[in-house]
């Protein structure tokens, strides 16, 4: 049979869809609004903070240690007699925070060196090589290397955690670049004079938007998490500023007589980052098969 | 004659809501006997492929026929229990698909994959009785050595060996019934004709009868015994091959003949000879590989000493099948491929080996049209957008651009509205208008056509040459014609050359050329060519 | 197959070149005193300047790399700061379990992932699809020491089944030996199992859309058998190689399951030297971790020769 069937143009490839960027069919998914309605409540939560019934964060009250949850401390107290809403609360602040800008570091990051890897070919085999090299180093160990020998705070910690992710970027829009640049409409270009910056912007960078989408959600998912960890493990956040994860640092001793003072944050934990990840899924299910398979296998 | 081995009737297959028509078939009705080769001849969604699929009991889930009944050898397909149509299966009818390098299984032997044939369909047990049957089958389809072949995975053969192998597969339990989708159309035109020979064989020495789908009247002319046209999802006419061959009823039938270029050259056009080429290609090289990290590595020569000269105003035909090199050339010439050695002169400048950033002055100079019309557009933006595109490149204002573009458009027969439209919303064959609009509207010294009709069906493939012969009139065009196809190459080129294996092997005016090839494999790929034998067209 | 093995084997050296560099750089480019940070808040200008001298950040940089890699070759990892023991002998002595932890959940996650994979790709959109993904994407939201301290509750501390924490090594006996890792194991392999599960269901996927799954069925042969025979095999290389590219997120959950279980390896060493912040031992375990990956990748890469006869250059 000929190509007038074997290439179907995908609702994606469409004009209207992808200036859109595949939002629309995609917001009727039913996880994307999950996601959606999640994240917009822990976001709001964060913003209104100090008027969520809280009290002071980082305020010791020795005589109310460890106090199960109750009608005055809705989730309980931990080992400082702290109140575990009032941090959980403040601390989706610095949990959203550190996803969305590890993500958008990160996405913008990789889309460079992915860009450039996948043009130039001089400095493709130099570059790839270097991102193999990051991705072989385990990425909490990076992580904990980086804030060890720069200090805990929260910039430590978004750049401690968006370095290892970038290689992952970089990958995916590479493998793009290197797809689309054999496609006849970029030669065509070519030979029509397009120079080099006008042909990346007008005809490559494009292709590499809704993927991009996907992956930063799936970045955005895993930065939370690795927060999560490294300031469990003590190489993140410092105490002075609740963090889901230094929250449940300092329930670790207490964990068997008082559960409480990690079960809320790590379920608030899993909440947001299953609301990140499944809209994240439900992005990819609505953008060409192809490039979600790509994404896939990178995750 | 006997009760036919495969008997339709009344078959309607319902499309998905949405699509762009009720139904992929509606009210079908054909018949195969025992020893005939019925071919289903239509062009893209015609429903000709359902049909195959539908016989074979392979439907996608979303079609499920919703009318009318199949009977092999009087039983229902569409009624019988799944095992039993299992059991049909391979037994009873076989089927040998389009695409050869992906239709068998890339991890398993190709002895391993005709047993398992044997295996699955009781009547052939014992390993040694298996083995032996494999071999036969190899030899029956004249693949040579068959026991050492019998141990090789598919990517180890040619495109042809691995077709044969899918036959000696659909014969290994000696079917009653073969299905034959488009078995030759990947096929390069040499070894299409020996496949096509081989079917014929068979068919005659083993008494089965052949459904034969295909949307090449060249083909239908060599191998069917009766003929069923359909467009649309609809049968339109159906009768003996000869017939249907010279005296087809339906209009739509006529138009399908009339569209197949005739492999007999139109009468040369009267040309005056310019002093000098236009463009001149003398020595060009191109090699592969062969410089990996331990020096070693295969270096594949993909262009071996070219010479050519084009003249202006002339339209030289590339002929070459697959492997031969000629795609290189148009693309080392449009400068995608940096050639290893040689000489590309246009208008005097050599351009073979500049750098690209001293290239681009001339990139204006050369402009292709693509093989494939869906990818050869940026999906994203509009028409009018990808017109201007290179004109503005050049220094063109943006109204100067589109009017340019809107005259062009009219010359290649699209409305002018088209400027503002996306390429999704227009056909194949309006896209590769399109991409001709674009190229010209470089004002080139050459253009580069690809394979520019190979992907289109012969309707429109024959409108576009009809563009192609208009347009070189009016602006006084030098094209290079890239094709696989002699018939192709016969109406529209000046002069030909022959590729083979990186060279050139033959070169002269199409006329002369076609009245008296000198070479052999020349020879060959004329014999080769599906011709229409037909009294006139 | 010599090609592909000296190509494969050539390819990881610079790998492994850019991991020693980045691993050495890190120390060197860290903004501010690594030394002041390293010696802690409450040390006096002796103490940071002993550190400087020790880690060599006294000397000039390209000295450091090369006297550092050139110990580096000889399997010298330097010595901790704290205990003054060389950082490959401390590291030896915490490598079982480890190693004990990281076979186990490997062999268990890739029985039950793949499995599980297969099946939803051959129910694909029924409700057992659904079911695996949604477990799936679960898995991957988690964190893994939420979950380990779930089991510890649930399985430990309230049925009181299994031992809440601890490590016997097997010269010990079997049963106790394994008792102490089956908590571990299920919480680290439950992410692993995520991401097997998923790739191996879009890779059947995949397959079962080809055109010689449609041969297969064109034969007549029965429905399992298009699945063995046809599909799995050649849906096996994505499976094989993501099993060894979550190798890097087992070693991320390795050193968060022994801090939530007390178990005595190299995560456990890994978190205490964070705490102490010994980072001679950081840098040891990560180049050590690093070359793992790099290796099991290696070793993957040539499995794919045992599955796909077209890999050979």
């Amino acid at each position: 049979m000929s190509a007038e069937n074997r290439t179907m143009p995908s609702p994606v490839t469409s004009p209207l869809a992808s200036r859109l960027a595949t939002l629309p069919p995609a917001l009727r998914h039913p996880g994307v609004l999950f996601g959606l309605a999640v994240l917009l409540i822990v976001g709001l939560a964060a913003l209104a903070a100090p008027f969520l019934w809280t009290g002071d964060p980082i305020l010791l009250r020795p005589r109310l240690r460890l106090k199960p949850p109750s009608s005055v401390a809705w989730l309980g107290t931990d080992a400082f007699g702290r109140d575990v809403w009032t941090r959980v609360v403040y601390g989706a602040r610095v949990s959203l925070a550190i996803g969305f800008s590890v993500a958008a570091s990160a996405v913008l990051i990789g889309l460079f060196i992915g860009l450039v890897a996948g043009y130039l070919r001089r400095l493709d085999a130099v570059v790839m090589r270097i991102m193999d090299g990051i991705m072989a180093i385990p990425s909490i160990l990076l992580a904990i290397a980086m804030v060890t020998l720069s200090g805990a705070g929260i910039g430590t910690v978004i750049v401690a955690i968006a370095i290892p992710e970038i290689p992952r970027v970089a990958r995916l829009v590479r493998s793009v670049v290197l797809s689309v640049r054999s496609e006849p409409y970029v030669e065509a270009a070519i030979g029509a004079g397009t120079r080099l910056p006008m042909l990346l912007i007008r005809h490559v960078l494009p292709n590499t938007i809704a993927p991009l989408i996907v992956q930063g959600t799936y970045v955005c998912a895993s930065a939370i998490l690795t927060e999560a960890i490294l300031s469990f493990l003590g190489a993140g956040i410092p105490t002075e500023i609740p963090s889901w994860g230094n929250i449940m640092a300092e329930g670790r001793q207490s964990f068997q007589i008082a559960p409480w003072v990690i079960l809320f944050p790590g379920l608030c934990v899993a909440a947001t980052v299953l609301a990140v990840n499944v809209i994240g899924d439900g992005l990819r299910d609505a953008l060409d098969p192809r490039t979600a398979r790509r994404v896939g296998a990178l995750r | 004659m006997s009760q036919p081995v495969l008997s339709i009737t009344g078959l309607t297959v319902p499309l998905p809501y949405g699509a762009d028509r009720a139904n992929a078939i509606e009210g079908l009705s054909l018949s195969v006997g025992a020893n005939e080769i019925v071919c289903v001849v239509g062009e893209s969604g015609s429903g000709k492929s359902v049909t195959a699929s539908a016989v074979m009991g392979l439907l996608p889930p979303a079609l499920k026929p919703s009318a009318g009944e199949i009977l092999l050898q009087g039983e229902d397909i569409l009624k019988v229990a799944p095992a039993r149509l299992r059991a049909l299966r391979g037994s009873r009818m076989a089927m040998v698909f389009q695409e050869p390098m992906t239709a068998l299984n890339p991890v398993l032997k190709v002895g391993e994959q005709i047993a398992e044939m044997l295996e699955a369909h009781a009547g052939r047990s014992g390993r040694e009785a298996r083995r032996s049957r494999v071999l036969d089958l190899l030899g029956d389809v004249h693949l040579p050595d068959p026991p050492s072949l019998a141990k090789a995975y598919p990517h180890q053969l040619s495109g042809g060996q691995r077709q044969r192998v899918m036959i000696a597969m659909a014969l290994a339990n000696d079917p009653a019934l073969i299905i034959a989708d488009e078995p030759t159309t990947a096929l390069d035109v040499t070894t299409q004709a020996q496949i096509l020979k081989l079917l014929k064989e068979l068919q005659a020495r083993r008494n089965a009868g052949i459904l034969f789908i295909t949307h090449d009247f060249g083909v239908v002319s060599q191998i069917a015994d009766r003929v069923v046209v359909m467009q649309r999802g609809r049968l339109v006419e159906e009768g003996r091959a000869d017939e249907v061959l010279t005296r087809p009823r339906d209009p739509y039938t006529r138009m399908l003949i009339a569209a197949v270029p005739s492999a007999e050259p139109p009468p040369a056009r009267p040309r005056q000879q310019a002093a000098a080429p236009i463009l001149a290609v003398r020595d060009l090289t191109k090699t592969y590989g062969g410089r990996g990290l331990f020096g070693g590595g295969r270096a594949v020569t993909a262009l071996d000493g070219v010479s050519l000269a084009l003249q202006p105003g002339e339209t030289l035909g590339i002929v070459g099948e697959s492997g031969s090199g000629k795609s290189t050339l148009a693309r080392c010439v449009a400068r995608f491929v940096d050639p290893s050695a040689g000489h590309i002169r246009i208008g005097g400048d050599d351009i073979a080996l500049l750098p690209p950033r001293e290239l681009r002055p001339y990139r204006r100079r050369v402009q292709m049209v693509f093989q494939d019309p869906y990818r050869s557009l940026n999906p994203r933006r509009k028409v009018g957008q990808s017109i201007i595109e290179g004109p503005m490149n050049y220094g063109l204002s943006k109204e100067a651009a589109l009017a340019r573009a809107a005259r062009l458009l009219d010359l290649v027969n699209l409305e002018k509205g088209a400027l503002d439209r996306y390429p999704h919303e227009f056909s194949g064959g309006q896209r590769q208008r399109i991409a001709i609009a674009r190229a010209l509207a470089m004002e080139p010294d050459v253009l580069i056509a690809d394979e520019a009709v190979s992907a289109l069906d012969v309707s429109v493939q024959r409108q576009v040459l009809e563009l192609l012969e208009d347009i070189r009139e009016r602006l006084n065009l030098s094209i290079l014609f890239i094709t696989h196809d002699l018939r192709v190459a016969a109406r529209l080129c000046d002069r030909l050359v022959v590729m083979l294996g990186g060279r050139i092997v033959e070169e002269g005016p199409t006329a002369a050329l076609f009245a008296n090839p000198r070479h052999a494999y020349t020879q060959a790929l004329f014999a080769a060519a599906p011709k229409l034998r037909l009294a006139a067209s | 197959m010599g090609r592909f093995l000296a190509g494969r084997l050539a390819a990881t050296l610079p790998v492994m070149g850019v991991v020693a560099v980045i691993v050495f750089l890190l120390l060197r480019l860290a903004p501010g005193d690594p030394a002041a940070i390293l010696a802690g808040d409450a040390a006096s200008p002796e103490q940071i300047a002993a550190i400087r001298a020790r880690l060599g950040l006294d000397q000039p940089i390209l000295t450091q790399f090369l006297s550092w890699l050139g110990r580096l070759l000889q399997g010298d990892l330097g010595s901790s700061i704290i205990s003054n023991q060389p950082v490959a002998k401390l590291i030896l002595e915490r490598i079982e379990p480890t190693l004990a932890l990281a076979t186990t959940t490997i062999v268990f996650a890739v029985l039950v992932a793949v499995p599980l994979g297969v099946l939803a790709a051959w129910w694909h959109g029924t409700w057992v699809d659904r079911a695996v993904m949604a477990v799936s994407v679960l898995g991957f939201s988690v964190p893994v020491f939420v979950l380990g301290y779930l089991l510890i509750f649930g399985f430990a501390m309230q049925l009181r089944l299994l031992p809440v924490q601890g490590y016997v090594s097997i010269t010990e006996g079997l049963w106790p030996f394994l008792s102490r890792l089956i908590l571990p194991t299920l919480t680290l392999s439950v992410i692993y199992i995520a991401l097997i599960a998923r790739t191996t269901r879009s890779s059947v996927l995949e397959v079962l859309g080809e055109d010689y799954i449609r041969t297969a069925r064109a034969k007549g042969i029965g429905e399992t058998q298009v699945l063995w025979r046809h599909a799995l095999r050649n849906a096996a290389v994505p499976v094989i190689s993501v099993i060894g590219l979550g190798i890097a997120l087992l070693i991320s959950g390795v050193v968060v399951t022994e801090s939530v279980f007390n178990l005595p390896g190299l995560g456990r060493l890994t978190v205490d030297s964070v705490l102490a912040r010994d980072y001679p031992v950081i840098q040891g375990v990560i180049l050590l971790f690093s070359a793992l990956y790099v290796v099991i990748n290696l070793a993957i890469d040539l499995s794919y020769l045992l599955f796909d006869p077209r890999i050979r250059y």
